[in-house]
């Protein structure tokens, strides 16, 4: 709540603010992403969960035997792509939400691009490893 | 960064404790956010004691009658009385609502709280700056646009297509729901808000007019339409009974139904 005492910083009129730089036509497409990957987690989640549960207690070689079937391999890189993809879209709003700094939240978005690239590189990097045994 | 903490000369204080009306049997508490920009003072809350007996039973009415009888100076809101016009739109005991609709019977015992609309500039008392709000009802063009030449008569539409107007039509702009949506709270500036959209979906699925992909256009933009969250605050407080978060979520798709 500002009080309007204090003058106010433009002569721009409201419309003239409200209009401002115009629609970017976009945010349909993080829109609709993050509806399809939700629906891809959850069809993937009772698969990823009963591949953990397979993987519990077992050591390297018994992950990468598990790993090494395509199916499986394939079903945790979906789950990667899919989660990953939902999470970088998910703190996108967040920061768009919360940070009106325009420098700190480019910045911001800029970083949680890279952690997310990050994030789903090791993983996936992880995934093939094991299950190509190499 | 959002701000949580209010800037100084916000801070509410103590306000004054008004005398009981003499000689009234039974009476009611009202605690009334002030703010007078012309003292220099932090707003305060008041407190009234309204006579129930010698007045109507809603919360505009106890307004009405401590204006009357006590302070004329309480500065608020009103017009129809009779919730068609949206002046009155007011925070009653934490919901943003109308204070004309509201029957301070409705409001739970103890006393009757009343703050100005949340998160707008408050021009004095009651009274909120709804500029903004109004400019972001004119961004969205609300009149019938054709590029057909306009016929001897009327602009047919037939009465399914109507229908699908109902749900829309009947808002009456009071800023109750925007005011009630944080995701406006944070991005007004940016974000149009529920009752703004709302409007928006109203002239979007109105069949007479032809210019349904140039409103998309305007609309389809991260903060203006997709700041909303389906938080459904909008639809809480909507004292018409409107779903506004229903209204958004059929632009959101008609967005998609036009890209896939």
């Amino acid at each position: 709540m500002s009080a309007p005492d204090s003058p106010p910083k433009s002569m721009r009129t409201p419309l003239g603010r409200v209009r401002n730089l115009g629609a970017s036509h976009s945010g349909t497409s993080d829109f609709w992403r993050q509806r399809v990957t939700a629906v891809a987690m959850v069809l993937l989640m009772v698969p990823v969960i009963v591949v953990v549960m397979m993987l519990l207690g077992r050591n390297q070689a018994g992950a990468a035997q598990i790993l090494g079937s395509a199916p499986i391999a394939i079903i945790m890189l979906l789950f990667i792509i899919a989660s990953v993809w939902h999470m970088k879209i998910g703190m996108q709003v967040v920061i768009e939400d919360y940070i009106h700094g325009e420098k700190l939240k480019l910045a911001s978005i800029m970083a949680n691009n890279f952690f997310c690239i990050a994030v789903a590189l090791a993983s996936i990097y992880a995934i093939l490893k094991l299950s190509s045994g190499v | 960064m959002v701000e949580f903490a209010l800037p100084k000369n916000s801070k509410i204080t103590g306000g004054k404790t008004w005398p009981k009306p003499a000689g009234a049997t039974e009476t009611r508490e009202f605690n009334v956010y002030r703010w007078n920009p012309d003292d220099g003072k932090n707003p305060s809350v008041d407190t009234y004691y309204v006579d129930i007996h010698d007045c109507g039973p809603m919360v505009l009415d106890g307004l009405i009658w401590i204006k009357n009888h006590i302070d004329p100076t309480l500065t608020f809101r009103r017009s129809c009385r009779e919730g068609v016009c949206g002046s009155c739109a007011m925070n009653i005991d934490g919901q943003n609502t109308l204070a004309c609709t509201c029957s301070m019977h409705d409001v739970k015992d103890g006393a009757v709280k009343i703050n100005p609309l949340p998160h707008q500039p408050v021009v004095k008392d009651l009274v909120p700056d709804l500029t903004n709000f109004y400019a972001q009802y004119a961004s969205i063009e609300p009149w019938l646009k054709t590029t057909t030449p306009t016929p001897q008569k009327e602009w047919k539409q037939s009465h399914e297509d109507r229908e699908k107007l109902d749900g829309l039509y009947e808002c009456i702009l009071c800023a109750c729901c925007s005011t009630s949506c944080p995701s406006y709270w944070w991005n007004s500036e940016r974000f149009l808000g529920p009752a703004a959209l709302l409007q928006a979906t109203r002239w979007v699925k109105d069949s007479r007019d032809e210019a349904t992909g140039e409103r998309l256009d305007n609309l389809e933009d991260p903060f203006r339409l997709y700041r909303c969250h389906t938080i459904m605050n909008c639809a809480k407080a909507c004292p018409k009974g409107l779903n506004p978060s229903e209204a958004i979520a059929e632009l959101k798709l008609k967005m998609v139904e036009r890209q896939i």
